[in-house]
C-alpha cells in the first residue's frame, strides 16, 4: 500500500472530485451475488465486485481434519483463500503464499464470530474461497461471499458478515478501492463488519492516516458494508424464491420425526 | 466421508438400469451432458474459457510471459500445463501439492494440445535460442462432477481460441491473436457392466471398470489416448471409443 | 385455524440474522433470542403459527436428534460394535448390546459386515454429540436387497407429507417398501421398474420440494408412469 509513485498523468481524483473510474468518493462498484452455483459443495456463491471475480464454497459442518484440531465442545471454522494463477495481471505460481494464509486466518476468525460453532462440536465447517479474477478487494469480495455460501448450506448464524474497504488516495477518504488506487493510494482499511449487531470482525490498516481520516474512513466502510449486506441478503431471497408453499410441509418439530415407515 | 459412502452404494442402482439401457442421469450411451462455454470469462489472463459440462464446471485460464526456450527446442515457445482440482470443487479433494489425479489430468490435456498441434510454438518465438512466449495453461477445476479431461480440453481449446499475444506490454511489438493450428478435442469414455458411456459422471467413473480418454483433431486423426482405471478394454471396445470420439468430438469442434 | 395456512400465500424466506418477532415466548426451532427478539438462525421458510415462529430450514447437514429412525452404512467393524455412516458429521457406533442377537467379542463381523444397510433408531444423542444407535425394536433390522438413494436431510419431512400422507402416496402406486430416513437416506425395494419409479417420484420430491401443487404432479406422474406390459 502506498508509496508507489504516481505515473504523471494519473490523477487519482480529477477537479470535479471523480476518480479515474468516475465514481465519487462514496460510490462502490458495481456488485453482483449468486447463491447456490455449485452443485457438489453443501452452500456455494459466486461474487462479482467491480472486475473481482470470486467463488466461494463450504462444506460442512463434517468430520473435522485435521482431528487434532478438533474442539470438543465446538465446531471448527476453517477457511482456506486462494488466488488462481491466471487473476492477476502478472501469473502466480499456484499454491498458498504468506498473503493467502494470513488472509485465510482473518477471514476464518470473522466467520467463527457469528457461526453457531456451539451447536456442532468437534466439527469442521470448512470454506474455500477462490479469487478467479483479481482487481482490489479481494478479501472483503472473498468474505462477503463466503458468508452467503455459508447462509446457503444451513449454517446456522448469528447475522450474515458484510465487508467493504475503505481507504485514501490524494488525501481524500474515499470507499471501495480499486485497483489503480489500492497500487497508488495512501491507506487502505478492509472491514468485515455484522450490521444487526454492529460488531467489527474484520479490521486491517495500512498506509498513513490521522485519526480524523480513519474514523472518516472507517464509517464510510461501515456504510459500504450495510450496502453490501442487502446486495447479500437479495441473492439468499432469490436463490430459493418460491412460487408459493403448500401447508402441508411441517416445521423442524419432534412429533413428525417418527413417521418414515 | 459420507457422499464417497454412497457412491458404492450406487453402484447397484447404476448396473439395475443400464440393464435397461438407461443411465442414471436419463442420457442414452452415447450422449454427452449438456455443454456450455463462455469464452474470454477471466479478463486478468492473455485468454480463457469457462466450461460447464452438466454439473462439472472448469475455468482454464492462458497466460503468457517472456522466457528462455528449452535447449534441446531454440526455436519453438514453451508449452505448459497445470491443473488445480481445489478443494471446492469436491469433498475428496484435498488442498496441497498437485496429487496423482490432478497431474494426469494436467499431462492428458496437455499431450492432448501438444501433441494436436493445437498452438503453433514456432510462431511463438522472438529471438531463436535466446527469448520465447512461454505459454501456461491454467484448469481450475470449480465444481467436480466427472470428466474433468474433457472439460478441461474444451476449456483450452475455448481459452486459445480467443487468447492474445500480449507483446505489446512487453515491448516486442503489437498484439496479436494466439497462433492456433488446430483444434484436438477429447472425448472421455467408461465402461460398466461391459457397456461404453460417454462423458461420465462422478458417479459413473467411481463405479467403471476401465476409462479411455481419445483427442481427435479436424481430419479425424488421433492425437493422443490415455487408459485409465484398474480395468481393461478389448481391441473391438477401443476402436468403438476412437470411432465415438471422431464422430463426437467434430460435434464439439463445431461449438467452440 | 392456524395463520399461514392458506395454501395459495407465499411464505416468506428468511436469512440468518433476520427479526422474525419481538415475543421471546413465540421462539421456536430454527430461531435464537437476542435482546428480547427473536431472529432466525438459519436461511429458511418462515413458519408462522399463533403460539410459535420457526424456520423451516432449506439445506443443511443431518444432526441426529433421539428417537430418529436412519438408515445406515456399515463401513468398520470393531470387536464389539460396527461403525455405521448416518450420513451425519457424528459417527455412530452401534454396539453389540443394542442389536437383537448375542453377539461374542470378537465375532461382530459374523453377524454384519461393512457395506451392509442397516434400519437404526437414534436412542441418544448428548450434550457433545455423541450418539448412540440400536437396532432393537420392531421393525429395525439389516435390509437386503432394494436401493438406496438420498436426499438433503431438510426435504424429508416433504417425503413423508403431513400424517405421512406423501410417502403412503409413493407406496401405494408402486407398490414398493419405503424407508425414509430423517438422515435423508432412502431405501427402496421391489419389482424393478416400480423402484425406479419411485425414484424418479423422489426426485421430484427434492428438486420442487416447496412448489405449489407438487403433490398432485407427483400424484399425475405416478398415475401416468405404471408399467406397461413386460
Amino acid at each position: 500500500m502506498g508509496g508507489t509513485p504516481i505515473p504523471g498523468d494519473v490523477k487519482l481524483i480529477d477537479e470535479s472530485g471523480r476518480r479515474t473510474d468516475g465514481r465519487l468518493p462514496d460510490e462502490m462498484r458495481p456488485l453482483k451475488i449468486e447463491a447456490g452455483v455449485l452443485s457438489r459443495a453443501d452452500g456455494s456463491a459466486y461474487v462479482e465486485w467491480g472486475m473481482n471475480k470470486i467463488m466461494a464454497a463450504v462444506y460442512g459442518p463434517r468430520e473435522c481434519h485435521p482431528r487434532h484440531l478438533q474442539n470438543p465442545e465446538r465446531a471448527l471454522v476453517q477457511c482456506r483463500y486462494n488466488m488462481a494463477s491466471f487473476s492477476v495481471e502478472d501469473r502466480k505460481k499456484p499454491g498458498p503464499d504468506r498473503r493467502s494464509h494470513e488472509i485465510s486466518k482473518i477471514i476464518s476468525e470473522a466467520l467463527t464470530r457469528v457461526v453457531f460453532t456451539e451447536y456442532f462440536p468437534r466439527t469442521s465447517i470448512d470454506v474455500f474461497i477462490e479469487v478467479l479474477q483479481a482487481n482490489a478487494g479481494t478479501r472483503c469480495a472473498g468474505l462477503t461471499a463466503a458468508s452467503v455460501a455459508l447462509a446457503d448450506a444451513g449454517v446456522p448464524m448469528r447475522d450474515l458478515v458484510a465487508s467493504c474497504a475503505a481507504g485514501k488516495i490524494a488525501e481524500t477518504m474515499v470507499v471501495d478501492l480499486g485497483k489503480e488506487e489500492d497500487n497508488y493510494g495512501q491507506a487502505d482499511i478492509p472491514l468485515g463488519y455484522v450490521p444487526r449487531t454492529e460488531e467489527i470482525v474484520l479490521l486491517q490498516m495500512d498506509g498513513d492516516l490521522t485519526y480524523e481520516q480513519f474514523n472518516k474512513g472507517i464509517n464510510m466502510a461501515i456504510d459500504g458494508c450495510k450496502k453490501v449486506y442487502e446486495v447479500q441478503r437479495d441473492a439468499l431471497k432469490r436463490r430459493y424464491a418460491v412460487r408459493a408453499v403448500d401447508a402441508d410441509i411441517p416445521p423442524h418439530d419432534f412429533d413428525l420425526r417418527k413417521e418414515g415407515m | 466421508m459420507s457422499k464417497d459412502v454412497m457412491a458404492d452404494l450406487k453402484r447397484d442402482h447404476i448396473s439395475k438400469l443400464l440393464a435397461k439401457g438407461v443411465r442414471m442421469d436419463g442420457r442414452k450411451f452415447e450422449e454427452m451432458r449438456p455443454l456450455k462455454i463462455e469464452p474470454s470469462y477471466v479478463g486478468s489472463a492473455e485468454g480463457s474459457a469457462r466450461v460447464t459440462l452438466g454439473n462439472t464446471q472448469v475455468v482454464v485460464g492462458v497466460k503468457l510471459i517472456l522466457g528462455e526456450p528449452f535447449a534441446d527446442t531454440p526455436n519453438t515457445g514453451v508449452l505448459t500445463t497445470n491443473a488445480e482440482l481445489i478443494p471446492m470443487a469436491s469433498e475428496t479433494f484435498e488442498s496441497g501439492p498437485p496429487d496423482q489425479e490432478s497431474i494426469e489430468v494436467a499431462r492428458v490435456v496437455d499431450r492432448g494440445i501438444r501433441e494436436g498441434h493445437a498452438v503453433d510454438l514456432e510462431k511463438l518465438c522472438i529471438v531463436p535460442g535466446k527469448e520465447v512466449w512461454i505459454m501456461f495453461v491454467d484448469v481450475h477445476v470449480l465444481d467436480y462432477d466427472g470428466n474433468l479431461f474433457d472439460a478441461a480440453n474444451i476449456g483450452a481449446n475455448a481459452a486459445f481460441k480467443s487468447a492474445v499475444v500480449p507483446a505489446g506490454k512487453a515491448g516486442k511489438g503489437e498484439d496479436y491473436p494466439l497462433p492456433v493450428k488446430h483444434q484436438p478435442i477429447s472425448v472421455t469414455a467408461v465402461k460398466i457392466d461391459g457397456k461404453l458411456l460417454i462423458d461420465p459422471t462422478h458417479d459413473e467413473e467411481r463405479v467403471a471398470d476401465a476409462r479411455l480418454t481419445v483427442a481427435t483433431n479436424e481430419i479425424g486423426n488421433l492425437c493422443a489416448m490415455q487408459k485409465g482405471l484398474n480395468g481393461s478394454f478389448t481391441l473391438d471396445e477401443v476402436l468403438k471409443i476412437v470411432d465415438l470420439s471422431r464422430s463426437i468430438g467434430a460435434d464439439v469442434r463445431a461449438r467452440l | 385455524m392456524e395463520s399461514g395456512d392458506n395454501k395459495e400465500s407465499p411464505r416468506e424466506i428468511v436469512v440468518p440474522g433476520e427479526l422474525l418477532a419481538t415475543d421471546t415466548r413465540k421462539a421456536g426451532p430454527g430461531t435464537f433470542t437476542d435482546g428480547g427478539k427473536v431472529y432466525a438462525a438459519h436461511l429458511g421458510i418462515k413458519s408462522v403459527r399463533p403460539d410459535q415462529i420457526s424456520v423451516v430450514p432449506l439445506s443443511g447437514q443431518y444432526i441426529p436428534m433421539r428417537g430418529d429412525l436412519v438408515v445406515g452404512k456399515i463401513v468398520d467393524i470393531g470387536a464389539s460394535n460396527w461403525l455405521v455412516d448416518i450420513n451425519s458429521p457424528y459417527p455412530a457406533p452401534l454396539h453389540v448390546n443394542e442389536v437383537p442377537w448375542r453377539v461374542e467379542f470378537g465375532e461382530t463381523s459374523k453377524f454384519m459386515t461393512v457395506g451392509d444397510i442397516v434400519l437404526l433408531k437414534v436412542v441418544d444423542v448428548d450434550e457433545i454429540k455423541k450418539i448412540t444407535v440400536s437396532m432393537q425394536d420392531h421393525g429395525l433390522r439389516k435390509l437386503t436387497g432394494g436401493m438406496v438413494i438420498d436426499v438433503s436431510p431438510s426435504k424429508v419431512p416433504r417425503v413423508i407429507g403431513r400424517n405421512g400422507s406423501m410417502i403412503q402416496m409413493l407406496k401405494n402406486y408402486t407398490g414398493c417398501r419405503i424407508y425414509v430416513g430423517q438422515n435423508g437416506r432412502i431405501w427402496i425395494d421391489g419389482d424393478l421398474d416400480n423402484i425406479v419409479r419411485a425414484v424418479q417420484a423422489v426426485k421430484m420430491i427434492e428438486d420442487e420440494a416447496h412448489s405449489l401443487g407438487l403433490t398432485e404432479k407427483v400424484k399425475r406422474y405416478l398415475e401416468t408412469s405404471s408399467k406397461r406390459g413386460a
